[in-house]
């Protein structure tokens, strides 16, 4: 199975993670209509690399961002995710 | 094109079956067409096939990055049905149904569309209501839907574990029986023989790589074979539909994630019907060569693979065991991949897009194999009339910010959580 670095517990499974959502795609509270539905729907999903928060949810429970490829799989970097970090 | 028929098949037995053609064409691509079609997959086939026969527009190019049947067509659980809760999704889906019924004679093409009955398991009395409720919403409208008690369940299912001991006890069922199953493969040959006969030119082996843009007009695609000029140019690219309208300068409310599919060795008939149910997220059937054919939910993250992650594939696997489980003495042959665009209330996305002369026909998810032929009719349909079809309006691209999603789930914007 592949692993999945957490910024707190190390190398973990993958099945204890939960891919919430890309990182492009949270909306802020004071945004205007057009930024809050480009944020929602507009998806640049490329057949490459993203930036995703994902949540060890079976895990510690923390939130982090990680930069993937999304054709290999390999993962670039993780890095922790706190109230601080969103827009 | 010669026809198939029993008569010619008679006739080649007496000269060694030397009559055979190839079934379409390998043609160069032509410099300019009238309309170019993104993808040929089942739904770009069937849109190519459609507007050359209803609309007589046969100056269309098919494009295909790989072949024809190697990607989502060939794919998938072969799963046809039309039992939907919300109107503009029964109405499209019935639509296609009823063009499964003739599809073989039209195509003179056997897909082997085998209407063997979609059967929805209840588990609970919550189940058994909502599935009551989604029985109700498609008789209204004039399609088939029977609430079968777990009596009748066992006679038509005695495979499935009824003991009060089964981790999903079942309470009944609700049946489509004019749903059921048909032989993918053949779908995408019989639609990609049907366009060729009308001098669509099928290309493959050619990848799209960038739009030919003038202002805000799409004028062209370029290929790996060269710039094709487009009066329209259609994207009709499943899982790939977000980076090819990337092209275009679009962000889509899609994400493409893995849904993974799996089949075991060939037994003697045991599963009658398609086998899905209310709670569970795992469908099941034979196929006509005796496998089992399993699918369950998509891998939930994004991703271009076209492979699957094994825990996905364990889950929909306990899952038909708990039905089914004499399924668990049989080996697995194979299992597989294919890229699906999900989109952001599970509902497909048909229709135009902000650039003018390009059409979308995406969003899929993990539902668009019983479409294919209905897509391919209303989305030819609406190519050849330059304006959708009433049947497809629901599922404009600019449903999402204007706030009316076809939600038939309720499970709100985000596709992991579908």
């Amino acid at each position: 199975m592949k692993l999945i670095p957490c910024p707190h517990c190390g190398n973990r499974a993958q099945a204890e993670f939960v891919y919430e959502r890309t990182a492009d795609s949270v909306v802020p509270l004071d945004a205007e209509p057009d930024a809050a539905v480009a944020a929602l729907f507009a998806r640049a999903n490329p057949r490459g690399v993203e930036e995703e928060i994902w949540r060890h949810t079976y895990g510690c429970g923390s939130w982090m961002l990680i930069r993937r490829d999304r054709v290999s799989h390999a993962i670039e970097w993780v890095k922790p995710l706190g109230p601080e970090a969103l827009p | 094109m010669s026809k198939y028929s029993a008569l010619s098949l008679l006739r080649g037995a007496f000269n060694g079956q030397s009559h055979w053609q190839p079934a379409w064409r390998d043609p160069e691509p032509k410099t300019s067409y009238d309309v170019v079609i993104i993808g040929g997959g089942g739904h770009g086939l069937a849109t190519a096939y459609y507007l050359a026969k209803v609309h007589g527009i046969t100056n269309v190019a098919v494009i295909e990055k790989g072949y024809i049947g190697g990607g989502n067509v060939g794919r998938n659980t072969t799963i046809v049905r039309s039992n939907y809760r919300l109107e503009p999704l029964s109405r499209f889906y019935e639509f296609s149904l009823k063009l499964w019924e003739g599809l073989s004679d039209d195509l003179n093409y056997n897909v082997m569309f085998s209407p063997r009955g979609a059967l929805t398991l209840g588990h609970s009395d919550a189940d058994m209501i909502q599935l009551a409720q989604k029985g109700d919403a498609m008789a209204v409208q004039g399609i088939d839907a029977e609430l079968l008690t777990r009596d009748q369940v066992m006679k038509i299912e005695p495979c499935l574990d009824f003991s009060r001991q089964a981790r999903f006890p079942i309470e009944g069922a609700m049946i489509q029986w004019r749903g059921g199953t048909a032989r993918h493969d053949a779908v995408a040959w019989g639609f990609a023989r049907g366009a060729d006969s009308y001098g669509v030119d099928i290309i493959q082996k050619c990848e799209v790589t960038g739009m030919v843009m003038g202002g805000n007009r799409v004028v062209g695609v370029e290929t790996s074979r060269g710039r094709i000029n487009a009066g329209t140019v259609a994207i009709c690219a499943a899982g790939h539909s977000g980076h090819v309208a990337a092209m275009a300068g679009l962000k889509l409310p899609v994400e493409s994630q893995t849904l993974q599919a799996m089949v075991t060795e060939g037994v003697k008939p045991m599963v009658q019907t398609v086998v899905m149910t209310q709670s569970l997220h795992c469908y099941i059937s034979q196929s006509d060569k005796g496998g089992i054919v399993f699918g369950g939910d998509p891998d939930n993250w994004p991703s271009y693979a076209q492979r699957g992650q094994p825990v996905t594939m364990e889950l929909a696997v306990q899952q038909g065991l708990a039905l089914i489980p004499a399924l668990s003495r049989l080996r697995m042959l194979r299992c597989w991949a294919g890229v699906t665009d999900m989109s952001f209330d599970g509902s497909p996305i048909i229709g135009t897009t902000p650039r003018d002369g390009l059409w979308i026909n995406g969003g899929w998810c993990y539902g668009g194999f019983k479409a294919t032929p209905g897509s391919g009719y209303l989305f030819a349909h609406s190519l050849a009339h330059q304006r959708p079809h009433a049947i497809v309006e629901p599922f404009s691209l600019d449903r999402f910010e204007r706030g009316s999603p076809v939600d038939e789930n309720g499970t709100g914007p985000f596709p992991n959580h579908r």
